[in-house]
């Protein structure tokens, strides 16, 4: 079974929901995406995402893209990327998803990346620029190397289609929150709960639903966790927070944060 | 090798839609919209209406007798899409996607623009239209194409400078995205160039081979016979694919032209077709300039128009169907064409174009007399003389 299906149904016999944390591998530093990691698995993170920079992200806002931008800039890339992954394996068992853009797929070829970061502990991927209409070479790939393969779904998007979606997904399937890209947001309205009921009506359980963009704080995941949904994704906030603290103090901030979100993550 | 309409969007391997989630139900909706309306008498005539009564058209073709006689070979005709309103071929697409937009019941507009010129025939559709227009521009193009921005402003839409990432085209094109993503409802997005997620490249194709059937229809009477040749610039490739589908299956061969910047050697271009790889960016598949990793590279041309690391689909099938030839032309010859037809033509040409004028000078001088070349023109110049201006200060500075 995979690290990501494990963790659910570990997470479900405790009556816990997820907290999905997002980090930008490279930012502020290799050495800050390490310490942020231990924060966070530290804090109880149950799930981590690690961002790979893309020079045009264009599902992201302000936030992840100067992250990204700012990787970039320190030389981030690849090979460094793994051995980041690396370094946290030798720490941690916690499943790690990767969440980029398809071209870094398609430029190496989608087997070949998929091979190379399965080896190194890589459960899933996340790439908001890949839907089921084009996912065909990419998802033999996945299946071939057993890497979870999570989509996303959005407000506007039909009950059929979540259905087909769904389907095509594992690991869990990822309910983007709002109209917008990622990043923070002040006050989530009626149409993200209904996004969220409606998508669980139709998941009946099948696969875990996780919701993220926006979410920034404790009062909001408790919202969307109320709304019915398996597992908060919370990013920006966690970038926000790393963007002015010197590397020492990371892990600490980080910890401290993650255990407040994942408070909101267990039921009373 | 006409591909009329691409099949699952693809040409080819080329195109698709690698877009986020949230867009997928909006360009289901453009699509559907689109084959309504294509073919709908009433869609055809309102915007045969306003192709004619007020953009201008049909454009001249007009035999550049100065220039022929200069390069000593075969004949070139200009095709005058500078003399549209605006200034440039992008009209012919803005007014039938605005068309298209008020049909959808869309008031909101969104554009992105390099040199201006396709925001610019945005914010003059939208005016005339009756839509709200607003324009993301790369910060360093609001910089390089000052004229463009305050003439945006004088016809009623808002530009947005973006000063992400390199601030041209390309990041002008993520923020466009990104705002359509959070608007999707009310928002319409006019893309201006044959690229993005399908149906864009057929449809922005599909409104600008006016320019090639004008041509054919022009030719047949001046020359009694298709052009030998054919040449247009390239930047994402719409007034090229213009030019060219039209005249697919006749005997005519076809160039694009690129810019060669610095030349393509000196990795200081925009060559997308001549130097590039295969790679997915802004909702499509098709040629990019991009490093091994598949991170987009920094591109340079003296027209901002040009200064773009993708290019629409279609080109990328016609590349490799062999079909069109691809080659570049750099800063300096695109400089020195401008200058030529200013001088002997009395036509100041855009930057853009001037590097297809560069390529048809070259080209004629080796082809017979009796040949003929058609050079699409896709815009006046006028919104380029500073920046003509500041190149020759450079290099004549350089050289002292
Ligand atoms: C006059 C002119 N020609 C050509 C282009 C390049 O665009 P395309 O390749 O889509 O025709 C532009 C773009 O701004 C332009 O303004």
């Amino acid at each position: 079974m995979s690290r990501i299906k494990n963790k659910f149904q570990d997470l479900r016999s405790k009556n816990q929901k997820a907290l999905i944390a997002y980090v930008m591998a490279g930012f502020p530093s290799e050495k800050g995406t390490i310490s942020a990691v231990r924060g966070l698995t530290k804090g109880g993170a149950d799930i981590i995402e690690l961002g790979m920079p893309f020079s045009d992200p264009l599902a992201d806002g302000p936030v992840i893209q100067n992250a990204g931008f700012q990787a970039l800039q320190k030389g981030m890339n690849f090979e460094k990327f793994l051995a980041i992954v690396k370094k946290i394996r030798k720490e941690t068992d916690i499943p790690l998803v990767l969440m980029t853009y398809t071209n870094l797929l398609y430029r190496h070829g989608y087997e070949k990346f998929i091979s190379i970061v399965k080896s190194v502990g890589i459960d899933g991927l996340i790439l908001p620029d890949m839907p089921i209409d084009e996912s065909g070479d990419f998802l033999k790939a996945a299946r071939k190397y057993k890497m979870d393969t999570i989509f996303l779904i959005s407000p506007n998007t039909s009950s059929e289609r979540i259905k087909k979606i769904a389907s095509t997904s594992s690991g869990f399937l990822y309910l983007v929150s709002v109209f917008g890209t990622t990043g923070g947001q002040q006050q989530f309205q009626n149409y993200t709960t209904h996004a969220i009921k409606n998508a669980k009506k139709i998941l009946v359980g099948k696969i875990p639903l996780g919701v993220g963009f926006g979410v920034s704080n404790p009062d909001q995941a408790k919202f969307i966790i109320k709304s019915g949904a398996d597992a908060i994704i919370v990013g920006s906030a966690f970038l926000r927070l790393m963007e002015n603290t010197t590397v020492e103090k990371i892990e600490g901030k980080i910890e401290h944060f993650t255990k407040s979100l994942k408070k909101a993550t267990i039921s009373e | 090798m006409k591909l009329k309409y691409p099949k699952n969007g693809k040409f080819g391997e080329f195109g698709g839609r690698y877009i986020p989630e949230t867009l997928v139900p909006a360009v289901e909706e453009l699509e559907q919209a689109y084959l309504k309306y294509k073919d709908d008498a009433d869609f055809k005539k309102e915007l045969h209406y306003y192709l004619t009564q007020y953009a201008g058209r049909p454009t001249p073709l007009y035999f550049a007798e100065n220039l022929t006689k200069i390069a000593g070979g075969a004949k070139i005709y200009l095709k005058r899409e500078d003399l549209l309103h605006g200034g440039a071929h992008k009209i012919n697409n803005t007014l039938g996607q605005g068309l298209l937009a008020k049909r959808m019941k869309k008031k909101r507009i969104i554009a992105e623009t390099g040199a201006g010129q396709h925001g610019v025939a945005t914010a003059m559709a939208c005016s005339a239209l009756g839509l709200d227009g607003e324009v993301y521009m790369g910060y360093k193009d609001t910089q390089r194409q000052k004229l463009n921005v305050f003439r945006m402003n004088l016809l009623g839409s808002k530009v947005h400078p973006v000063k992400e990432g390199t601030q041209t085209l390309k990041d002008a094109i993520n923020e466009a995205i990104r705002d359509w993503i959070t608007n999707v409802k009310t928002t319409y997005y006019l893309l201006g160039s044959a690229v993005g997620p399908h149906p864009y490249p057929v449809m922005v194709r599909d409104f600008q081979s006016v320019i090639g059937n004008e041509i054919l229809t022009q030719m047949k009477k001046l020359e009694k016979k298709s052009p030998d040749s054919v040449i247009a610039c390239v930047g994402g490739g719409s007034n090229a694919i213009g030019t060219f589908y039209p005249l697919i299956d006749e005997n005519t061969k076809m160039f694009g032209i690129e810019a060669g910047g610095e030349g393509v050697k000196s990795g200081h271009h925009s060559a997308t077709l001549v130097g590039g790889s295969k790679g997915i960016l802004h909702g499509m598949l098709t040629y990019l300039l991009q490093d091994k990793e598949g991170q987009i590279s920094e591109t340079h041309s003296i027209s901002a128009g040009l200064d773009y690391p993708g290019v629409g689909p279609e080109h990328s099938y016609l590349k490799d169907a062999k079909r069109v030839k691809y080659d570049a032309v750099n800063d300096k010859e695109a400089v020195e064409a401008f200058l030529l037809l200013s001088k002997h033509e009395g036509i100041i040409p855009a930057l853009e174009s001037s590097h297809a004028i560069a390529y048809a000078v070259k080209m004629a001088k080796n082809m017979p007399k009796s040949e003929s070349i058609v050079v699409t023109l896709s815009g006046r110049g006028d919104k380029d003389v500073e920046e003509v201006g500041r190149y020759l200060n450079k290099n004549v500075k350089n050289k002292k």
